[in-house]
């Protein structure tokens, strides 16, 4: 503190030197008398805010030392003062060119300055002067110009270096100021004062730090840092205005508390994800096919076959993606080997490989690094130590504001009250655990029967729909054609609903009944759709059997086509065959594409439909058949029904994983995904609003939060996993696809290496790709990330051990600042006894001794007031004078002060 | 809007702008809740009653607490100027730091204003928490029980009250406590 102090003191001197350096050897002693006054003013002026930026409480104290200090600093810079004007009669001219810069400056910004005032007056003043006396200001521009040059260089004369240095530190620490300002518990006015003054003093002096020609580069620079400043500050508006729903979502919060408007966050999150994969295959797959590559009809696989082409375009068709649909860019058949297409040579089956790649790559890189920031936003949570007083600050949540969910809100926070309490004072009892124990296990032992059923069910579905697949979908009703979807649907629909029942026998905390909810929700999905996928190899290897048979077939097709011809007509013109003619191979890549957009579709229009129904035609029946019911319907049975937050950010994941398992078979996928995510967060926000209540236990998102990314990252690997052993193990397709021709669909890679790229490139690549490289380098990342861990969790331990350090030192400083607290008072009490008693005592004492005692007296009672002083009564207001965790602030003066008192 | 917007100078814009972010509809909903004639005098003061009709304080068990502890108003009325309005609005938004955060409630959790959470704020703090309903209420054996944990956790210094420090220091292992108070 000293030292800044000291540190502030010859900063001012400085600027006062400055300053009369300017309107000293203007004004030639004229006004010599006049001005220490005015200098004073401005000096006291200026001291006054110093003390406000810095933003202590014991201002006043400190501007009374200052006062005193400056007056003596004065007398001091006025002798150096008048040395250094000998120096300085060059300078003059050009140290007034500054000043009126300044003023100019001080002119323009109006900021209600009010140093300006002061510094003001003097520069008028000096024009008066100027006008009287001097010519060289009014004379040219240019001079002026060189003059502040040759400032520059006699600068460094006038300021030492270790000078310069101090007031570089200095602006950088108004400097850090400004920036960390917002950060200030302090009021508005107080900011903006400091502000201001923190940026009056950084311009003043930033710009005297430079030298010559610098100095205007210097000037230059701060505009453009101004510039680029408000620039961001603009930039940061407008992305918080582009934020899109941001308003539904805050009226939504204020109605249901946090955790149902995270799901609304989840899904801007989500539709965020989609939009950027959306843009992907839009812009980089389907519409250079769509431009470029060859047009619909041109070649079998762009072209619908004559036996399907008479109800290609009926709606029942298309509404399945068979038909024009099927033979459109929306699926993997569509696309052509050709590698590179249109005039600019675009490769589009590197494209299409490299998307499809990219798309899980920006997927895992997305969650994994919002999972980052979740697990560092809430890192410190990790002692329950707290327990009771986290509950008692942090359980209302701020964004409440429907006097309804406030209700809910003030019994929830009640009763988690009464059971941390009830908790508190007794461990569990011993009868009612074995009861419980033998529920739990009953619970789960049902849930896996319904996950078992459920799962066989699926398979004995998937199976059926295989039988009526190769019977032919014509014969069949319109419920066996869509049974696997139906029956996930339902599934999904249903099970929830049943484990929701099976976890009231539990008898779990809502927070931890919701993880097991949600996690046997997952288990369920999960298993119905790895059932899906199983079932969909099976048509795939049935697929690629029947593609071998056409193959054969194909052959001899083309022969009796080339015979037939060459025995009719030796001469004749190459047979042209049209292309919807052509036999063709089942095209397994589109099969699964059209199974994945099915099933998302009747996803789709199964949630809506249950919201629909489930939400809105209940919440309207018993809205209106209230009037006329037995019993009362709102506060009764049926009652309106509460947002299902996990169900369905459930949905949305398991949506999501089925998007990334099919969006290399079926470029559209992201789209439908957009548009579906899109019509949700209207549809929901809508029906949140009209039809459901606030949660009867209206608990905080926050702690679940990573929960559900953890979700999202399992479903994306396991999503990922079938979609990646599909690509690397099955030979695609001979006619269809971007691929065809080819052994395995990764061959691009390997012919865009050897025709695209130079030779060595291939080389190169070739002995990167060696096992031998490969190995190792995989060996030595596990290394890394063994290493990583152990060092992150020593850091851990360290940090724990510092923590507790902190807290043992912490306390023992309280209780040495407890224990001087005492003794002071105690030693207090003895010296108002001393003071009482020296009267009786002065009466005792004859006269020569009493001059003596009356002196004792006056310095006792100066010491006791000056202690009273230093321990306020207890502190009004807010700013309390107590020890912060982070800096050991002690009450040293008092310390100190307790041994002298007791010499007196 | 654009009157509104003419009654700040430019430069004293770019001032506020520096020390909170969004700045332009601040002003708007300030000037919403002013009434016709206050418009005209140079620092308006909006009454507490108007504060605590916003939707946002609306339900809020603390609000009045709110109000006075951002009100910079000699007559200790809760009424806000519009400097004190933009610095409940920073103190609520979702960039201010915890340290803000943690300081503010502390203020507004200390109902007497005397520096510390003694027993009696947290008695307030807990009626304040669960209602005014009775039979949300706590016991008094419940209170005191409550109190005497709390007390226990935080206490560290053992003196019987929670002192600003003592508070930042619970409220910084919290998970929660930068999501929970916002606006």
């Amino acid at each position: 503190a000293k030292e800044k102090e000291r540190k502030k003191e010859r900063d001012r001197k400085r600027r006062r030197n400055v300053a009369r350096r300017a309107s000293s050897a203007r004004k030639q002693g004229n006004e010599l008398e006049d001005r220490p006054g005015r200098e004073e003013r401005r000096g006291r002026k200026k001291r006054d805010k110093e003390g406000k930026g810095k933003g202590g409480e014991d201002e006043r104290q400190e501007e009374v030392k200052n006062d005193t200090v400056a007056k003596t600093q004065k007398n001091f810079s006025n002798e150096n003062t008048r040395k250094l004007e000998q120096k300085e009669v060059e300078v003059v001219g050009e140290e007034d060119g500054d000043t009126e810069e300044k003023r100019k400056n001080g002119r323009s910004e109006k900021g209600g300055k009010k140093e300006d005032n002061g510094r003001g007056e003097t520069v008028e003043k000096k024009q008066k002067k100027k006008r009287v006396e001097t010519s060289e200001e009014h004379e040219s521009s240019e001079e002026e110009e060189d003059e502040e040059e040759k400032v520059g260089e006699e600068k460094p004369e006038v300021l030492s270096p270790e000078e310069l240095e101090k007031l570089k530190e200095e602006v950088d620490e108004r400097k850090k100021l400004i920036s960390t300002l917002r950060g200030k518990p302090w009021p508005m006015r107080k900011k903006l004062l400091t502000l201001r003054e923190s940026h009056e003093f950084v311009e003043k002096y930033e710009g005297a730090l430079g030298k010559g020609k610098s100095r205007k580069l210097y000037a230059y620079k701060v505009m453009m840092l101004k510039k680029w400043m408000k620039f961001q500050r603009d930039f940061e508006n407008f992305k918080t205005a582009c934020v899109p729903w941001e308003m539904k979502i805050k009226e939504i919060e204020s109605h249901f508390g946090s955790s149902v408007a995270s799901y609304f966050i989840f899904l801007r999150w989500m539709y965020g994800i989609n939009m950027i994969l959306f843009g992907l295959t839009f812009g980089l797959v389907m519409v250079p096919e769509a431009l470029m590559g060859r047009p619909y009809g041109s070649m079998p696989r762009k072209t619908v076959p004559r036996a399907d082409e008479a109800n290609a375009m009926d709606f029942a068709v298309l509404w399945d993606f068979g038909g024009y649909a099927q033979y459109s860019v929306l699926f993997y058949g569509y696309y052509n080997s050709q590698r590179a297409i249109g005039w600019l040579k675009f490769r589009m089956p590197l494209s299409y490989f490299l998307v499809g790649v990219g798309t899980v790559a920006y997927s895992y890189m997305v969650v994994i690094r919002t999972m980052a920031r979740n697990a560092n936003e809430d890192g410190g949570g990790d002692n329950n130590s707290f327990n009771f007083s986290w509950k008692m600050f942090t359980s209302w949540d701020y964004l409440i504001g429907n006097p309804e969910t406030a209700d809910n809100k003030f019994a929830s926070i009640t009763t988690s009250f009464k059971e941390a309490i009830l908790e508190e004072q007794e461990s569990r009892k011993d009868d009612n655990i074995h009861l419980t124990r033998f529920l739990r296990v009953l619970a789960n032992f049902l849930v896996l029967c319904c996950l078992a059923g459920s799962g066989y069910l699926i398979y004995f579905v998937v199976r059926r729909s295989q039988k009526f697949a190769l019977e032919g979908l014509e014969s069949h009703s319109w419920w066996e054609r869509n049974e696997v979807n139906m029956v996930m649907s339902l599934l999904g629909m249903f099970c929830p609903m049943l484990f929701d029942v099976i976890s009231a026998l539990e008898n779990y905390h809502p927070r931890i009944a919701l993880q097991w909810q949600l996690g046997r929700i997952f288990a369920l999905f999960l298993g119905n759709l790895y059932t899906f996928i199983i079932a969909l190899m099976d048509e795939i290897n049935l697929k690629r059997e029947e593609e071998e048979v056409l193959k054969l077939n194909m052959t001899i097709w083309e022969a009796s086509l080339y015979n037939g011809t060459l025995g009719a007509n030796s001469t004749a013109p190459p047979i042209t065959v049209h292309p919807a003619d052509i036999p063709r191979g089942p095209c397994w890549e589109t099969m699964v594409g059209q199974e994945f957009v099915r099933l998302i579709v009747s996803d789709t229009m199964t949630t809506y439909i249950t919201l629909l129904i489930g939400d809105f035609l209940r919440a309207v029946l018993v809205r209106f058949l209230n009037y006329c019911w037995c019993w009362d319907l709102e506060a009764g049975f049926p009652s309106y029904s509460e947002f299902d937050v996990s169900g369905n950010v459930l949905g949305l994941i398991f949506n999501q994983g089925m998007i990334w398992m099919g969006a290399f078979y079926a470029p559209c996928l992201p789209a439908l995904n957009v548009l579906r995510l899109h019509v949700s967060m209207y549809l929901q926000c809508w029906a949140v609003m009209c039809c459901n209540v606030p949660q009867e236990r209206v608990f905080k998102a926050s702690g679940s939060n990573n929960f559900y990314m953890a979700m999202l990252l399992v479903i994306l690997f396991l999503s990922t996993l079938p979609a990646i052993y599909t690509i690397v193990t099955i030979p695609p397709s001979f006619d269809c696809g971007p691929f065809s021709g080819k052994s395995r669909m990764f061959d691009v890679i390997q012919e865009t290496l050897e025709s695209d790229f130079p030779a060595w490139f291939g080389k190169v690549f070739s002995y990167a790709s060696n096992p031998g490289l490969v190995l190792p380098f995989l060996l030595l990342m596990v290394l890394a990330i063994y290493y990583l861990q152990s060092t992150s969790k020593s850091y851990k331990q360290a940090n724990l051990e510092l923590k507790k350090k902190l807290q043992t030192q912490n306390e023992e400083n309280k209780k040495k600042t407890k224990m001087a607290a005492l003794k002071a008072a105690m030693d207090l009490e003895e010296a108002q006894k001393a003071r009482s008693e020296a009267p009786r005592q002065q009466r005792k004492n004859n006269a020569s001794q009493q001059s003596y005692t009356g002196e004792k007296n006056t310095v006792t009672g100066h010491l006791v007031s000056s202690f009273v002083f230093v321990y306020p009564p207890a502190p009004r207001g807010h700013r309390i004078p107590g020890p912060l965790p982070g800096n050991q602030w002690q009450p040293a003066p008092s310390v100190q002060r307790v041994p002298n008192s007791q010499r007196h | 809007m654009g009157t509104t917007a003419s009654q700040l100078r430019k430069d004293l814009l770019s001032e506020y702008q520096v020390v909170m972010h969004v700045f332009f509809r601040a002003h708007k909903r300030f000037s919403e809740l002013l009434s016709k004639e206050d418009r005209n005098i140079p620092t308006p003061r909006v009454p507490m009653e108007k504060v605590l009709s916003l939707p946002e304080l609306k339900s809020n068990p603390f609000r009045k607490r709110i109000c006075h502890v951002f009100s910079t108003s000699d007559m200790k009325d809760g009424s806000l100027t519009f400097e004190d309005f933009l610095d409940l609005l920073s103190a609520f938004s979702d960039s201010a730091t915890l340290e803000i955060k943690s300081h503010y409630a502390f203020r507004i959790f200390d109902f007497d204003d005397d520096g510390t959470l003694d027993g009696g704020d947290l008695e307030k703090l807990v009626n304040c928490l669960t209602g005014e309903t009775d039979d949300t209420r706590l016991t008094t054996e419940e209170m005191r029980q409550l109190i005497s944990n709390i007390l226990e956790e935080s206490d560290i210094d053992k003196d019987g009250t929670v002192n600003l420090s003592e508070f930042q220091h619970v409220i910084s292992r919290s998970p929660d406590f930068v999501r929970s108070v916002q606006m």
